[in-house]
Formats: structure tokens, sequence, C-alpha cells
């Protein structure tokens, strides 16, 4: 016997996905203005190890000459990047959604299970609610990660009038590393996160969409909440 | 009246429904999103003018965030950090020679500075020189997102005003700069003309500057980035409209400010 079962708030999903296509502008944009002037890289003891961006990369992409298109659209869209950001945690923080998301006392221990069983290292992963204790950390860490992102936007966008967040970022120099450096760490989380949902299956993807899963009835239910009302 | 109808369907058929509905609203969202993105990104040029080189709806965001951000932010005392002498970089970073590439005779250079009443005012760099000289170490910063310590040493455009008694000119919104040749220039709010750090530099390091940085004299404004930090000042203007500004016509922000 098949049932419905009620996932993801409206809300959840319209942040969710609104943000797919804002982070995605963002990230384009932004590369736009770090191509005026392309110089991180990851040198050790004088031998670099990885240059960001090779020629052909810039040749596909007309990257020259277009840093002021990429600053215009990185400081429109940033404006709908940050508003869905304080929505989304208003709503999580109202709703209660948050005790579904941040991480308690045991996340951190069985975040490493999750991980090893989804390596195929061990069979079984720990019982969890609507996220494992891995998406736990990761989805605040996400949160976070974007808080990060708009901070130090602002420290190197106006340093002299936000000078005591340009100071808090660990100045003008570090605070664009870190806008750098969060980048990078969102295009990783959005490999891990579409590989991940991926393998979870077109059930969990729908919900994203639909808000719902599809669970059967009469299997024993191992790992499923049911305290939550169908609608 | 819904719960009615809802009750008679079976679970395969309100899975169905709601799929349907949800996909469908999801297609059509992502479809009108697609449909914003290429309004926006083929939207029309906005007309030359003082600025220009970018689509007209990215014009009115650019300068909307700006009024917004100095509305809640600019202060005249908000002040650019300053280093020891000691920490700024021997080779100064150079960029553009726009407007700082034509020949000029530097002895006869001067300063024209052109009055509300139409009248001009001339300034030679020894008069500029024999006012309180003031040195400032900060961090320069580029568009292009470098960033260097850099020294120095000119007359402040405050002290230069009070000076040359252009009160009821500062007294108006912007100031509009422009090199001798006419190649290069800028436009600039009053109020970050007038920040208590902005200089008319005539030194680089101690010594005098260097035609590629500016000779005889520039533009060092540290509220603003390293392109309106005009080299080679020719002639000073005072207006309640934006004056031209030469990359703001190629699409950057007209303020640039830090």
């Amino acid at each position: 016997m098949k049932a419905i079962k009620e996932k993801h708030p409206l809300v959840m999903r319209w942040t969710h996905w609104i943000n797919f296509p804002l982070l995605g502008i963002m990230i384009w944009s932004g590369l736009l203005i770090y191509w005026a002037n392309d110089v991180y890289t990851v040198t050790i003891f004088g031998h670099t190890f990885v240059r960001f961006f090779p020629q052909w990369f810039y040749d596909a992409l007309h990257i020259p000459q277009r840093l002021s298109e990429g600053m215009a659209f990185h400081f429109l869209f940033m404006w709908f990047f940050t508003l869905n950001g304080i929505f989304y945690v208003l709503y999580t923080a109202i709703s209660g959604e948050w005790r579904h998301l941040l991480p308690n006392k045991h996340s951190f221990k069985e975040a490493w299970l999750v991980l090893l069983h989804d390596l195929h290292i061990k069979k079984t992963a720990p019982p969890q609610g609507k996220y494992n204790a891995a998406q736990r950390i990761a989805y605040t860490a996400i949160i976070l990660m974007g808080a990060g992102s708009v901070l130090t936007g602002l420290a190197i966008y106006k340093p002299v009038q936000f000078n005591w967040l340009t100071w808090l970022m660990g100045g003008y120099h570090l605070a664009r590393i870190w806008h750098f450096v969060l980048t990078l760490g969102y295009v990783f989380f959005f490999l891990v996160h579409v590989i991940q949902v991926v393998l979870a299956g077109w059930n969990n993807f729908r919900s994203v969409i639909s808000g719902f899963e599809v669970i059967r009835q009469h299997e024993p239910k191992i790992n499923i909440e049911t305290d939550e009302k169908e609608s | 009246m819904k719960k009615k109808a809802k009750v008679s369907l079976t679970i395969d058929q309100r899975i169905k429904r709601r799929n349907f509905i949800s996909f469908g609203v999801f297609g059509a969202m992502g479809a009108a999103a697609y449909g914003g993105w290429k309004w926006l990104y083929n939207a029309p040029q906005e007309v030359p003018g003082v600025t220009a080189g970018t689509r007209a709806p990215l014009r009115r965001a650019l300068n909307k965030t700006e009024l917004f951000f100095r509305r809640l932010t600019f202060n005249e005392n908000h002040l650019v950090k300053t280093y020891p002498v000691e920490m700024a970089v021997k080779t100064v970073r150079h960029n553009e020679d726009i407007g700082s590439d034509s020949t000029i005779d530097f002895d006869q250079w001067k300063l024209e500075v052109i009055k509300n009443n139409g009248q001009k005012l001339y300034v030679d760099l020894d008069q500029i020189k024999a006012l309180p000289k003031t040195d400032l170490v900060f961090d320069f910063k580029c568009v292009e997102g470098w960033d260097q310590i850099q020294h120095w040493g000119g007359l402040l455009m405050r002290d230069f005003v009070r000076h040359f008694g252009l009160d009821e000119e500062t007294s108006l919104d912007y100031m509009g700069l422009t090199t001798p040749d006419k190649q290069y220039y800028v436009g600039l709010d009053m109020p970050s003309a007038m920040h208590p750090q902005t200089l008319l530099a005539y030194e680089m390091n101690g010594k005098p500057l260097p035609p590629q940085h500016g000779k005889p004299l520039r533009l060092i404004i540290p509220v603003k980035y390293g392109i309106k930090n005009l080299k080679r000042i020719g002639s000073m203007t005072f207006s309640n409209q934006r004056p031209p500004d030469y990359w703001a016509e190629q699409g950057y922000d007209y303020y640039s400010g830090l």
C-alpha cells in the first residue's frame, strides 16, 4: 500500500530552487571579475601546484575585457542572493524546520558513519530523520558559507565605509581570498550534492520539487519519522 | 469542497495530480526565469551619456545600489587605513597611460580651474608645492582586484579648495577632472572629492612623480578605485550634473566608491 508522506515545505523548495540559478549567476559574474586579475595559485615551497584555469578555458569562454559586465551582474544579483538567504533562514527559524537541519551533539560522530556507509565501507547507516547527520552538517555549513560570502563580499565592496567589517574579515586581502575560497567551496558542494541526489534516486529528488515522498506502508518502516501529519 | 474531491481520488491519482501540478509549476517558473535572464542579458544598452556600455536595467541597478550604500554608510569621516611608510612598495604598479601618454611641456603646465562664473584660474606647480604637503601611505585598490600599499605626497584637495577660495564651487554636487589632452576624464561626487584624505599628489615615494604615474600632478582619492585616480590633471570643473567619466562610459559603475 503506497502512501504520501510530506517532506519539504513549499518555502524550503522555493528558496532552494531560486538559489540554484542565483548562485550560478554569482559564480559566473564573480569569475568575470576575478579573471581581470587572475593571481591565485596554490604554491608550496616555490612550486606552483594549482594555477586556476588553463589557457583553453579562457579561450573557450572569451574571458578578457568583461570586468565591468561581471561587476554589473554581481552587484545586482547579490541582492537576490542575500534576500533569498535571509528569507530562508528566517523561515527555518520561525517554522521550526531548523530542528531537522542544525547538527546536534550526535551529528559529528554520525556523519562519519554516514560517510563510511556512502562509501560502501559500512553496511548500515545510523538512523536518521528528514536529513542524516552528514546532511545536517553540510546544509548548515552551506548557509554559513553563504553568510560568509555576503560578509566578505561587503568587506571588499566597501572596505572604507565598512572598515570594521573588513578588519573583522582579516583585512582587504584576506577577505578577498576568503571570498574566492568560499566560491571553490560551493563548486565542491555542488558536485557532491548532485552525485548524492543521483544516488538517492527519484523519490528523493521528486520531494524537492513536489514536497512529498511515496512510501510503502506494508514494508517495515525503518528510519522513517511518522510523527508528521498528512495534509 | 476541495477536500471532498481529494477523498474520492486514489493514492496513485493523488500522487499523479500533485506531481503534475508541482512539476508543471516548476517547469513554468524555470522557463520564466530563463526568459527573464534572456531579457536582462539582451536588454537594450543604455543611452550613451556620462555613462554607457552596459545594459539599461543593469545601469539602473548600479546607480540604485550605489545610492543605497551611500545613504547607509557614506561618511566623510570614515578614513582609509594608513600604514607606516616602510610598508609602501618600492615599485609602484602602473596600469594605464590613457591621457598621460601625449607630450606636453611640463614647464608650461598649469592646472586650469574653471570657476562658476566662467572665470578661469591657473595654478602652477610651485604655487601648489608652496602649500603644506601631506603624505599618505594607504592601500591603493584597483578595480581589477589587486591592491598595493603606496606612498603619495601632495596637497590635500581640501587645502587646495580653501586656499584658492573655491567654496562656492565645491558646494555643487560634482567635480570633473580632465587630462590636458582630454583623453581621460573622471567625474567625482563632491563628498568624495572633499574627503579628508583626497590628495593632489606631486610626489611618489618622496620623489617627484614619474611621467607614467601622472607627472606633474595627479589625483589620489583613496575612497575610490584606481580608475578614478586621474593622472596628469589638466583642468578642474564643477557642476550639479554628473561630469563625463571615461570608465563609466565603458560600462563601469559611475561612483566606483570604496
